[in-house]
């Protein structure tokens, strides 16, 4: 049984962010929950999906993030509590429901959780969710520890409640892929029944319709409600202040950056001079209490994350205090006291204090920062991001790359978010030009597609994932198809949602509960469409680029060419080798080869290594995941598979 | 409550590698191991993108209090857990001080820049030598040599945990690893692991090649 299912009151577990966010989820009775995957953010569903049965929740990962959270709002209308989940840029997708449902309001409780990735540790964006809270006009909640991770979002699910609205919590990866202890509250008892009602008074919230229509009069009930959240955050038990009664400044703070304020007071030893406002409600502000804490101070230091919202909110509502609480100073993004972009850390914020207060910080003796800066760089060789060992990607992007030099008018490849992202690096063999939002791909080829009467003669390519396909790809094609659009779309198919973990897609015959469900067929899909669709298997390099050579002289409009091959982390291909490699070092010729190392210094398959004494190149074992690959780019044929018995 | 003073609050760990060593699974047990004690233990870790073929970082804060930030300051590590020699040395020249204690296995995974011939990667004895130099103590370890022999090259991340129970310096029990590490893997598994776990721990009693003080 998992422990997130314990209903121990006070038992206590390590559990990471996004673990506390769905037990929080538990606690508060959800019942409905979906998202689309996306780091930080898809361990909340996964951990729910598993307990799914036992907690009679229904937990979908969607098509994408806008159906996500049009699935979980059907739950909150039938009166069950629900939530939607995705990483920041999911909430765009959303956002065209998201403006109606705020517009609309709710009836159960319903949350939506967004998961931003300051510094885009794992994203191809750095983008900020939280301007959403103000652009919609909902609540927007943060925790800054994981306990308040887990507390907070049954809270959430009482707010919402209160004003009959969505209620926005935002985490960030440093607190949804961070752990912490975290002690568990009861669970509720589970019984409900779900019914939509709506025969009554068209305006009646519980029994009419749910629109955002009339829309002035929706509008001015939507404001209500926003102004009501406001009032009770300011005795909300998520704004916390710690420090001296008048202090020197006031650092202003919420989520993870609570955690680095907090650890750069301590750090710099002024716990007597500084004062610590860590605010859990983030939108709207409360004034009450952000006049009490702003009268007691002139100087002020914002710290979040990854845009200055915090900060011009509170210079907002310091101006309309100015004649009650004084002129402040403002320290932050705006005066580049904090960087304006990137993730923060104890260091940054220990760095922007320390300049405030005037202190001379050194986080070692000059002795050793003078050691560390002596040991060369070349002592720890940097390491760019490539494939896996197995990698279908890189066997796909090989062909790719080749065919199009082969085609030789200068072809190129528009893509999106997904591991293949990497293409853009050598790993790929800089073969990915374009590289935007989840099914950009399809939609920027279908615009070059059409250039031809402009003067444009370069073959186009367009690469997505499976999982891409379903969640963005299609109306691209459709817009293609439609306007014969030509060019050629690659849909590289690894049989689930790999680089965020597995997650099934509507192309699989198995749900995040793991039900037998229908699977959509990716290839009927586009020949539906007017398509010429051919499938192949990366692994075989020969057929799949004589068949990219063929599409791109096809000019029938859209090709689409599957290539199918299973991700090498599935806890299939990971189960076991299905070549053995070797090298022969008779027939390798090393440096002589006429291709001049065209396995290590091109393919760079981190499987295989060169063996810089014997001037050949060999297997490193323990990383070779046994793919086979290799052994069709040498020239020489020195790479020998065999198959494992 | 808290069964064991430690020499620092928070006492601060990072372990590194490459991205598929087993980072992320050893924090966790590591960790675990930890609450068991009735500590507070906050983990910091660095995944997603970072796993396809990048340095991947875990940074443990141990504490008798509270949660901290899940990044360690600059400067201020305990101990580096180095499941590849040169991350260890990544780490030690953001993170290290004068009193740093390492444990490093010496298996290389080079990275793709070295694979082309773009980049050198560095010798045994150019590692040991930069390592000695940062830290107060370092122990080299086989780890993954020992895993391979085995059966599992990934085993090597628990072998490292069982030489940081060798040192001592944190209240490690090989009961707490056994619920700990059950969080993780299936039972049938168990026994390899804990054999792991006990391989780590004599490497480290027994001072085999170790150039610790």
């Amino acid at each position: 049984m998992s422990y997130l299912i314990d209903n121990t009151e006070g038992a206590q577990y390590l559990l990471m962010g996004n673990e506390a966010i769905a037990r929080g989820a538990l606690e508060a009775g959800a019942k409905v929950v979906c998202g689309y995957p996306g780091t930080p953010s898809s361990d909340i569903i996964e951990s729910l999906a598993k307990i799914a049965k036992d907690m009679n929740i229904y937990v979908e990962w969607s098509t994408n993030e806008k159906v996500a959270m049009e699935v979980a709002a059907a739950g909150s209308f039938a009166g069950l509590r629900s939530m939607c989940v995705m990483k920041q840029n999911g909430v765009n997708v959303a956002s065209d429901f998201l403006l109606h449902l705020a517009g609309s309001g709710t009836r159960a409780g319903m949350v939506l959780v967004s998961c931003d990735d300051p510094g885009a540790l794992s994203s191809a964006n750095e983008g900020e969710s939280r301007f959403f809270a103000r652009l919609v006009e909902i609540p927007l909640l943060e925790p800054g520890d994981f306990q308040e991770a887990k507390d907070m979002i049954k809270w959430a699910f009482e707010l919402s409640e209160e004003i009959r609205n969505l209620v926005m919590v935002r985490s960030v990866t440093r607190m949804s892929h961070a752990s912490g202890n975290v002690k568990f509250g009861k669970l509720p008892p589970g019984d409900v029944h779900a019914v939509f009602k709506c025969d009554g008074f068209i305006l009646d919230p519980m029994e009419g319709a749910v629109m955002s229509l009339p829309v002035r009069y929706k509008h001015a009930l939507q404001q209500e409600k926003i102004k009501k959240a406001g009032e009770i955050f300011e005795d909300c038990p998520f704004n916390s202040y710690h420090g001296p009664e008048k202090p020197e400044v006031l650092i202003i703070t919420s989520s993870a950056c609570n955690l680095y304020s907090r650890e750069a007071i301590g750090i710099l030893g002024v716990e007597d001079r500084v004062g610590l406002l860590k605010l859990g409600t983030t939108w709207p502000l409360p004034p009450e209490l952000l006049k009490r804490h702003l009268s007691r101070t002139d100087k002020i230091l914002i710290v979040e994350e990854v845009l200055p919202f915090l900060e011009e909110n509170v210079k907002i509502l310091a101006a309309e205090m100015a004649p009650e609480i004084g002129i402040k100073t403002f320290h932050g993004k705006n005066d580049g006291t904090i960087p304006a972009v990137g993730e923060l850390n104890p260091d940054l914020v220990v760095g922007a204090l320390a300049q405030i207060v005037g202190i001379d910080y050194k986080p070692v003796p000059d002795e050793y920062a003078e050691k560390a800066e002596g040991v060369p760089t070349s002592r720890a060789p940097a390491r760019e991001l490539t494939f896996c060992p197995g990698c279908p990607h890189r066997a796909s992007f090989w062909s790719i790359h080749n065919a199009l030099q082969l085609d030789g008018r200068k072809g190129f490849v528009c893509g999106d978010i997904g591991c293949y992202g990497m293409a853009t690096l050598p790993c790929g063999f800089s073969t990915l030009k374009t590289l935007h939002a989840m099914g950009s791909g399809g939609g920027i080829a279908s615009g070059f597609g059409k250039l031809g009467r402009l003067g444009f003669d370069q073959p186009v390519l367009a690469v997505c994932g499976d999982s891409t396909f379903f969640h963005a790809e299609v109306p691209a094609l459709i817009n293609a198809v439609h306007h014969n659009s030509d060019f050629t779309l690659v849909v590289l198919d690894n049989s689930g949602t790999a680089m965020t973990g597995f997650q099934p897609h509507p192309g699989l015959k198995v749900s995040a509960m793991g039900e037998d469900v229908t699977s959509v067929d990716i290839a009927e899909i586009c020949r539906a469409l007017g398509a010429r669709v051919e499938i192949r298997d990366p692994f075989d390099l020969g057929e799949t680029q004589e068949t990219l050579n063929e599409l791109i002289e096809d000019k029938a409009g859209l090709k689409v060419l599957i290539l199918r091959q299973i991700c090498a982390l599935s806890p299939e291909k990971k189960a076991g080798k299905k070549y053995d490699m070797t090298i022969d070092d008779e027939i390798c010729l090393g440096e002589n080869c006429g291709c001049n190392k065209v396995c290590t210094r091109i393919f760079r398959c981190p499987g295989l290594v060169w063996d810089k004494e014997k001037m050949v190149t060999r297997v490193d074992d323990v990383i070779c995941s046994g793919c086979g690959v290799c052994a069709d780019i040498c020239p020489e044929g020195a790479i020998k598979r065999k198959e494992v018995a | 409550m808290a069964s064991m003073q430690l020499a620092q609050d928070p006492y601060n760990i990072i372990i590194t590698g490459v991205g598929g060593q087993g980072n992320v699974m050893a924090s966790r047990v590591l960790a675990n191991m930890l609450v068991r004690r009735g500590f507070n233990v906050t983990i910091g870790e660095t995944f997603g993108a970072s796993q396809r073929g990048g340095s991947v970082m875990s940074h443990l804060r141990v504490s008798a209090t509270s949660s901290w930030s899940p990044q360690i300051p600059r400067g201020r590590v305990d101990v580096v857990i180095a499941l590849e020699p040169t991350e260890g040395i990544r780490v030690l020249k953001d993170y290290g001080n004068p009193q740093v204690k390492i444990l490093s296995n010496k298996r290389a995974i080079r990275p793709v820049g070295v694979i082309a011939g773009e980049l050198d990667y560095p010798s045994m004895e150019e590692i040991r030598g930069s390592v000695q130099e940062l830290a107060s103590s370092a122990w080299f370890i086989d780890a993954t040599d020992e895993a391979v022999k085995l059966g599992n090259p990934i085993l090597g991340n628990i072998i490292m945990i069982g030489a940081l129970s060798g040192l001592g310096v944190l209240p490690l029990e090989r009961e707490d690893f056994k619920e700990a590490i059950l969080r993780s893997i299936p039972r049938d598994k168990l026994d390899i692991n804990l054999k792991a776990y006990d391989i780590g721990r004599q490497i480290i009693k027994q001072n085999e090649d170790s150039t610790g003080n």
